[in-house]
């Protein structure tokens, strides 16, 4: 995980110049647009809002810690809720051929649907925003993970299957001690992907269903013509989606083993 | 009753009961193993009649491995087979250790017909087939447990602190496998192994992989715990001097396909046996010529 200190140092100007000529290019394009908020706009914008994360003024007005706090509830709720349907899913997929054979296509197809793209069908069936925007994200955490967990279940060393059968291990013990730790690095992949792609399905689906987070966020300042807070507002998503995938690259790293 | 060590101690038997084919003459240093006293060990494992074939696509005919195979392991010896890479030899021992199942035939342990694998019959496998996972300690722990599920954690760790010291691993307890040379991997598999106190121990080729210099040291600490703990022992292998230096019979198996025995040698060779030694001994170059020719043999 360490990476050596003497290769370490390049990197980080390169990164420096490129946000720079990234400021650069936008001051510039915001000076000739005179509409388009610049970056010293969205900077001071930016710190309307920062230094009042938990301002309260009523439903439709509250901070950002507040509405990053209501989406990450949301995501690791529906993610959660995804995760072990997908995981018990795919061990029993994994462990028998002929079931993830027959499935396999529909997985696939299903892997390929934007979960936006059930929105109006979960809408029709829960008529309830709340609830549809967490099955939104639910739909979004489940394909991943349960194709990388089957692919992982069935393509675990024989080796150590046989273990476990002559140390006549029951059913539930051996899922537990041998085939999830086995399979554990391929299932946090899937796993990271899912969050990766339930973090992008859910500000579309707070925009959409109006339910308050990062989302409705986004959607209420396009409605006040604040640019300058929707630019605010995708930084903090950015940001926010960073430092997730970064918690799931260590689980991967705790989870990994050399074969 | 066996003693491994002193057998000139015994007075030789008259006749061998377990008069195989093939069986080379006695002499009168090494004979007595198998006969002790008046109590003859009785067969613990017996192979009936095996067989295993396949149908490998795009072929009519099915490939035969091996027809209508039988042995029998007494007990507490330590019994070889030993044949070509491909020969079957592997296959034979994962129908004995239920990982494989054959197309005929019965596998009998200690009187009763086994067919699923367990822990009666521990394997120890080549690639060592260790949980990269855990640590060393993790991997007995896991085989411990399972064997004695009704132990407290000190028991368990107790127990298997015990093992790992056998092997002379207990500085390596928390390291993980890949962190291992394949001799310390070994000794670990062999730790699993014996915690367990299986009736039989299988090994599968468990020193081919491990660098030469290892091989002779880990060779001696199985032999000595076989002795300490009285194991039966059923191992596989391609290697002529190992087969002879641990085992005290050897089955000699034909290359595939339609592989069948076709000798079996009693390594009349007192114990204990040491590597530089044994070369001195009289009957070893007799045993190893008659293993040599016999697997220049074809089918």
């Amino acid at each position: 995980m360490a990476v050596p200190s003497d290769t370490a140092k390049g990197w980080i100007w390169l990164s420096l110049v490129v946000l720079l000529l990234f400021l650069g290019v936008w001051a510039l394009f915001a000076l000739t647009s005179k509409t388009f908020p610049s970056p010293a706009a969205v900077a001071r914008e930016s710190w309307f809002f920062l230094s009042r994360p938990f301002y309260d003024g009523g439903p439709n007005d509250k901070g950002i810690a507040i509405l990053t706090a209501y989406s990450l509830a949301r995501l690791c709720t529906g993610f959660l809720a995804g995760s072990v349907v997908a995981i018990l899913l795919g061990v029993i997929l994994g462990l028998n051929q002929t079931l993830f054979k027959a499935l396999n296509p529909y997985i696939q197809m299903l892997k390929a649907i934007s979960p936006i793209a059930w929105m109006p069908l979960l809408l029709y069936s829960v008529k309830d925003s709340g609830w549809a925007a967490l099955l939104v994200v639910f739909m979004a955490s489940l394909w991943p993970t349960l194709a990388n967990t089957a692919f992982g279940v069935s393509n675990i060393k024989a080796d150590y299957l046989n273990i476990a059968n002559i140390l006549q291990m029951k059913p539930l013990t051996k899922v537990c001690k041998v085939i999830l730790p086995a399979a554990g690095p391929t299932i946090v992949a899937g796993l990271k992907i899912s969050m990766g792609s339930a973090w992008v399905a859910i500000v579309p689906a707070e925009a959409l269903l109006g339910s308050l987070g990062l989302g409705y966020f986004v959607w209420n300042e396009w409605n006040n013509l604040s640019l300058a807070s929707v630019i605010f507002a995708i930084l903090i998503i950015g940001v926010v989606g960073v430092l997730i995938d970064n918690l799931f690259s260590r689980l991967a790293g705790g989870l990994a083993y050399v074969d | 009753m066996w003693t491994r060590t002193e057998p000139e101690d015994q007075a030789p038997a008259a006749a061998p009961l377990f008069g195989p084919v093939g069986v080379l003459p006695q002499d009168d240093r090494g004979g007595s193993r198998r006969q002790g006293g008046t109590t003859v060990s009785k067969a613990m494992l017996e192979v009936e009649k095996i067989s295993k074939h396949f149908t490998l696509s795009g072929q009519k005919e099915p490939f035969c491995v091996f027809r209508d195979l039988s042995l029998q392991v007494r007990e507490k010896e330590y019994l070889s087979v030993l044949g070509h890479s491909g020969c079957g030899k592997s296959t034979l021992l994962n129908i004995i250790a239920g990982i494989d199942t054959a197309n005929s035939g019965h596998i009998i342990l200690n009187g009763r017909e086994v067919q699923e694998p367990g822990l009666d019959r521990m394997v120890v496998f080549q690639n060592f087939a260790l949980m990269p996972w855990l640590t060393v300690f993790g991997n007995v722990r896991l085989a411990v447990r399972a064997r004695y599920p009704e132990w407290s954690k000190q028991q368990v760790a107790d127990w298997v602190d015990k093992y790992l010291d056998m092997v002379g691993l207990s500085g390596a307890a928390n390291k993980r496998p890949w962190e291992l040379s394949g001799g310390m991997r070994q000794r670990a598999g062999i730790a699993r192994a014996f915690s367990v106190k299986p009736s039989i121990m299988l090994l599968d080729e468990p020193f081919a992989q491990i660098d030469a210099l290892t091989r002779g040291v880990i060779q001696d600490e199985l032999v000595r715990m076989w002795e300490e703990t009285g194991i039966t022992i059923f191992m596989v292998t391609h290697d002529v001097d190992e087969a002879i230096l641990l085992s005290d019979r050897i089955m000699l198996m034909s290359p595939g396909p339609q592989a069948k025995f076709m000798d079996e040698i009693e390594v009349d060779i007192p114990r204990p046996r040491k590597r530089i030694s044994i070369i001195e001994h009289p009957r070893f170059y007799e045993i190893r010529n008659r293993i040599i020719s016999f697997l220049s043999q074809k089918g």
